[in-house]
């Protein structure tokens, strides 16, 4: 006897209109690169060694990893001379899985040769305008917060795990208050834009600075900074400090900060996209880093991308971004869930 | 000894010394982040609520939870007595401790008592119990609409919604995971 169950046909039937706005989207997105002249690649989904990042592990596939992003090899092509190039692919990450997360999950990645960061911000708000109008949305979306609510009374109380940055401000349940569900989104440009500083001054308890030194960027982030993004109109965050920028290039006018920036709509991350390092002795220390701290947490031991360094010396000035498709067709389809948007989770394998 | 990504909905642990219950659970990372596990957690003690992130370097004790059979002796203040059948040892719950059960508790009733690392801290009750109704109006003539209802009172001062025909000094079957009537009992 097979273990087929009925209600694994009924979970799939009852995707089909959310399968049927993914197919458009993904229709949607090729029209409008090849109507801007992007070329469609398909780039090896495994790879040797994937980039070393501090909280990305990669999964295994015999003596090589599956790709965690297409970066490395897409950005080998735009050393070649291929100056506008984009790829709609399967990428995975290990133990990642939430209500967001899938550990295999569809990702659009580009690059544009000559962009900075704000020109690519640019072209990002000028696709997403474009494909919800072609899903019939031309002025706005209503669309949840997909952010996580805090209540801060109720946080932190047990004493062994008070880590927390101990301001009074943190106490400020004022602070918490923000509008959760179900809110109209503005989709017509501009798109706001925000520094993760400002971001900090106007959302979180404590600022950029004291996140860092108290080692809690990433717990504030969640907490107060990205349920509070995109709730008018999608938000560019962007301007992060350097360590959380691995890839990116460091801002000329000050090297603290890197030109990354990620966007957000209804206080979910859809995006993150770099003016890209071009120079390959600060990306190896910087690789070299990584490993270092990966090597600490006993994670995967991977090689460092010596193809992919040698080739970035000739890679043009240029900005890229990933994009997670998943997550747009949960706002299209209006769900919190991401499985509901996949036609197979792995657990239903 | 479980880590951060082993936390799951239901799952007990020990935090200082005492035992929380997961009630929430939330796999999170922010753009480029570390992976964060934001919970929801009860203090099974005192039942205070606390929402909390975890990292997946933070680690948890088993808590060292079990359940023994007790008999309910009696009430004492706001205090209530309960006795381990197997060696007469007397305990005794708060009556936050002892919650909504303190509905269905009458005397010599056989209870799950929830203990951690051997503190009584909780209760459990049977499914169903059989109570006696103390109070109720008297069925008025001619009200007969099937599904309406009415309130009565059982012996433990407990006020429950019955069907009109129930009387005072009949026994009645409450499942305690509702609080609700099930049937009438004969005999």
């Amino acid at each position: 006897m097979s273990e087929f169950h009925l209600g694994d046909n009924f979970n799939l039937a009852r995707k089909s209109q959310a399968l049927q706005a993914r197919a458009k989207l993904i229709q949607s997105i090729r029209l409008f690169f090849i109507n801007n002249d992007f070329l469609e690649v398909e780039t090896s989904l495994r790879i040797p060694s994937p980039a070393p990042e501090e909280h990305i592990e990669a999964i295994t596939s015999g003596d090589w990893f599956l790709q965690t992003s297409p970066e490395l090899c897409m950005k080998r092509l735009l050393a070649a001379g291929y100056p506008r190039i984009f790829q709609i692919s399967k990428c995975f990450r290990a133990a990642e899985r939430g209500s967001k997360h899938l550990p295999e999950f569809t990702m659009l990645e580009w690059y544009a040769a000559g962009f900075d960061y704000h020109q690519l911000m640019d072209q990002c708000e000028a696709l997403l305008i474009a494909v919800f109008k072609d899903r019939g949305h031309n002025q706005d979306i209503v669309c949840q917060n997909y952010g996580y609510e805090s209540q801060n009374k109720l946080r932190d109380v047990i004493p062994s795990a008070a880590r927390d940055c101990s301001t009074n401000k943190f106490q400020d349940t004022s602070l918490l208050k923000f509008e959760s569900h179900n809110k109209k989104i503005k989709l017509v440009s501009p798109w706001e834009r925000i520094t993760v500083s400002n971001a900090f001054l106007k959302y979180a308890p404590v600022t950029l600075e004291e996140s860092l030194i108290h080692d809690k960027f990433d717990e504030i982030m969640v907490e107060y900074i990205e349920p509070r993004l995109g709730l008018e109109c999608p938000t560019f965050i962007y301007d992060y400090p350097a360590k959380l920028a691995a890839l990116a290039k460091l801002k000329e006018s000050n090297s603290a900060f890197g030109e990354r920036f990620e966007l957000y709509i209804g206080g979910m991350e859809l995006a993150n996209g770099f003016s890209e390092l071009t120079d390959a002795s600060e990306q190896r220390q910087r690789f070299e880093e990584a490993l270092k701290l990966r090597s600490a947490k006993k994670w995967a031991r991977y090689e460092i991308p010596e193809k992919f360094l040698q080739s970035l010396d000739a890679m043009p000035p240029c900005a890229g971004i990933a994009l997670g498709i998943d997550r747009l067709v949960m706002i299209l389809a209006d769900t919190d869930k991401i499985d509901d948007v996949v036609a197979f989770t792995p657990e239903m394998l | 000894m479980y880590t951060a990504s082993d936390l799951k909905k239901g799952l007990r642990v020990k935090i200082d010394n005492e035992p929380y219950i997961i009630t929430e659970f939330n796999f999170v990372k922010p753009g480029k982040g570390q992976a964060l596990y934001r919970t929801k957690l009860k203090n099974m003690i005192n039942g205070n609520q606390y929402e909390r992130s975890f990292r997946s370097v933070d680690t948890f004790e088993t808590a060292d939870l079990r359940e023994k059979k007790m008999q309910y002796l009696y009430k004492e203040g706001d205090k209530y007595c309960f006795m381990d059948n197997e060696n007469y040892e007397q305990v005794y719950l708060t009556e936050n401790q002892v919650d909504e059960a303190k509905n269905f508790l009458i005397d010599n009733i056989e209870v799950e008592i929830l203990l951690f690392e051997d503190r009584p801290i909780g209760i459990s009750l049977p499914n169903f119990v059989e109570l006696i109704v103390t109070e109720a109006e008297p069925w008025a003539k001619g009200d007969t609409a099937s599904g309406s209802s009415k309130p009565v009172k059982v012996q433990t001062g407990y006020t429950i919604l019955v069907p009109t025909f129930v009387t005072e000094g009949e026994k009645i079957r409450i499942d305690t995971r509702t609080g609700e009537y099930l049937t009438r009992v004969k005999g």
